[in-house]
């Protein structure tokens, strides 16, 4: 409105007459158009969680949190998928960190931005983001359990029954590293570019090497930014079920995994079961409910603390 | 010199050193790595389609592409049955599957995606777009299991009530939770590239006489448009690999039909509904495998193709061309 304004104002100083300027159509209709997108998609939003949000309430309790499944998933908890859940993401993050906190570091401190290899690298991460989460399955099928796990067998075990040539919770939570590497590297490397050069510079002038700059330097500056990341990645990890189907969740076991080769229950693949599989449907809804709605409120946890760190991150530099 | 060789390292610090810049080295190609891994590793279990003769004799190139006569006296038809008596893979139907839902999930999710971005990036308010994006974000957050869970339990129970459909999961149903998945990348995506266009080229705009929406219809989104595209192919792609959600809201039958209220069975639900009942190294393995290469080949093509705009894009934005 306001350069609706600005157009008069110029017409009726140095213009006058026939040449003044009539806009002709006001912002309006776009701006309403616009405007109700957003309107929808915000209202699919809520009504999708506040559907959740009281269909699964009613279900929580203490007893729903720390009891197993019982009577075909009729009735009990779901405390063996919340403790595979945190065991897979555990594992996962173990994995995933180290590997894209190191990335980020050389791309941002040992390459320049437009080398060659720089560009391959970044090619491939961004790559990595876009593979369908079901060909992560896949991969995991192939390559952790049928290559690494079925060579361990033949090497180690004689191929006497399957040891780690199996789905097992350590293949699953190394298939959920890879699809999250992208998104460990992606916000170490936000971090990285927040670290004052002044830093970095007083720390080789002091005989400080690359070594230790990184290790006393540069690691300790960036570490809002890897624990968003690490966040991040158990967020989007405890929420991916294409990849762990086949890789090593289990529909219903009678233990906790309690060995890295052990399989595992989880609350995504949990939810899918008994969303698909059940023999009956509307005995097991209460516990769907429930079960979605302690996965969402994971998640929205997760990503809430994520973004408030990254926040108080970026505030921190605008003030640097 | 001798005080000089004081400040020299200690040949174990100078290898600790050495060792240290190595294994950062090593660890930033994982996610090169990774990626050939993956495609080798699928193509790998795909490649027997074109190798093994027995294989081929059930499931080649030919017999997954062109019609076939599965029976005596019967006309030859796609279709896919990879567990009757006769196992039969044609691709046709699982490709009019994908396809199909992932063009409703486009119908529905660009004109919002892109809408959204609009308004985020030039009718609202600083206060409301610090709404708007985190609001996209927990859209985003969403895990793709609890979208199918959603678009199966209870918006498949409102789109029948609604609009009176025979089946109750159809693919607008799977189509419209991909939408669902899809929006946030449109959105993110869209909305950058606008907010990326100089504030000069804005300016120069009003100062020709140009209001707010001639403004942003006429200079911004032509001046974004590349970056707009990229949200949308890459929103596409986002649509043609989700597997949660088409798995539980399609109703998952290979038929052909051109119908938005049929079901439909997309290529990555096949996977993850066939794969854990077959015999490892069958044919029917195989091609379930190829099924991952085709949607890995397809995904990366999408991928690379959009950050290649996007990369450009910036680039002239910025004036460095």
């Amino acid at each position: 409105m306001k350069t609706v304004q600005n157009n008069n104002t110029v017409s009726a100083v140095s213009l006058s007459g026939p040449l003044e300027f009539k806009p002709k159509t006001s912002g309006t209709i776009p701006r309403g158009l616009t405007f109700l997108a957003v309107a929808i998609i915000v209202t699919m939003l809520l009504i999708i969680l506040g559907n959740i949000f009281l269909g699964g309430i009613g279900t929580i309790n203490w007893e729903f949190l720390t009891h197993p499944p019982e009577n075909g998933m009729e009735a009990g908890g779901i405390f063996p998928a919340i403790f595979g859940t945190v065991a897979l993401v555990i594992l996962m993050v173990i994995a995933v960190v180290p590997f894209g906190v190191l990335t980020a570091i050389y791309l941002h401190e040992f390459t320049r931005p437009s080398s060659k290899i720089t560009r391959i690298i970044r090619v491939a991460i961004n790559n990595l983001a876009g593979v369908p989460s079901i060909v992560f399955g896949l991969f995991g099928l192939g390559f952790f359990i049928g290559f690494v796990g079925g060579g361990l067998d033949s090497i180690f075990y004689d191929n006497e029954g399957p040891v780690w040539g199996q789905p097992a919770i350590i293949w699953a939570s190394l298939t959920l590293a890879l699809l999250t590497l992208p998104v460990v590297i992606i916000s170490t490397e936000e971090a990285l570019r927040t670290i004052p050069r002044e830093l970095k510079e007083a720390s080789y002038a002091l005989g400080g090497t690359r070594l230790q700059t990184i290790g006393r330097v540069i690691i300790p500056q960036a570490l809002p930014g890897i624990l968003t990341g690490a966040i991040l990645a158990v967020s989007r990890g405890a929420g991916e079920v294409a990849p762990i189907m086949f890789t090593g969740a289990a529909y219903y076991l009678p233990y906790l995994p309690g060995k890295l080769n052990d399989q595992f229950m989880e609350l995504g693949y949990h939810i899918y079961v008994m969303a698909t599989q059940s023999p009956d449907v509307e005995a097991t809804k209460p516990i769907l409910y429930g079960t979605v709605l302690v996965l969402l409120v994971l998640t929205f946890i997760l990503n809430f603390v994520a973004i408030y760190i990254r926040s108080s991150m970026r505030k921190k530099r605008a003030t640097v | 010199m001798q005080d000089m060789e004081k400040f020299q390292l200690k040949p174990k610090s100078r290898f600790r050193e050495y060792l240290g810049e190595k294994i950062i080295m090593v660890s930033a190609f994982t996610a090169l790595i990774g990626v050939l891994l993956i495609f080798v590793f699928i193509f790998k279990e795909a490649v027997p389609i074109f190798t093994d003769p027995e294989i081929q004799e059930e499931a080649s190139l030919d017999k997954m592409v062109f019609k076939q006569q599965y029976y005596e006296g019967r006309d030859p038809k796609f279709s896919w049955q990879p567990n009757s008596e006769v196992p039969k893979y044609s691709l046709f139907p699982l490709f009019i599957g994908t396809i199909k839902a992932a063009m409703v999930a486009m119908l529905f999710a660009v004109p919002l995606g892109i809408g959204a971005a609009i308004y985020s990036s030039e009718f609202a308010s600083r206060r409301v777009r610090e709404i708007i994006k985190p609001v996209i974000e927990l859209l985003a957050a969403i895990p793709s299991v609890v979208l199918g869970f959603f678009a199966l339990i209870i918006l498949a129970t409102f789109l029948q009530n609604v609009l009176g459909l025979t089946f109750r999961l159809n693919t607008l149903n799977a189509g419209i939770a991909l939408g669902l998945a899809a929006i946030p990348i449109i959105f993110t995506v869209a909305e950058d590239a606008m907010t990326s266009v100089p504030q000069s080229l804005r300016e120069a705009s009003t100062a020709l006489g140009a209001n707010a929406w001639q403004v942003s219809f006429m200079t911004v989104f032509p001046a974004a448009l590349p970056g707009i595209s990229a949200g949308v192919v890459l929103g596409f792609g986002r649509a043609v690999g989700e597997t949660m959600i088409v798995l539980m809201a399609s109703g998952n039958a290979a038929i052909i039909s051109t119908s938005i209220f049929d079901s439909g069975r997309t290529f990555s639900a096949t996977i993850a509904a066939e794969l854990g009942e077959v015999v490892f190294g069958s044919a029917h393995y195989s091609v379930l495998f190829f099924l991952g290469t085709l949607l890995f080949v397809f995904t990366f093509a999408i991928n690379l193709g959009g950050d290649m705009v996007l990369v450009r894009l910036k680039q002239k934005l910025q004036g460095k061309t």
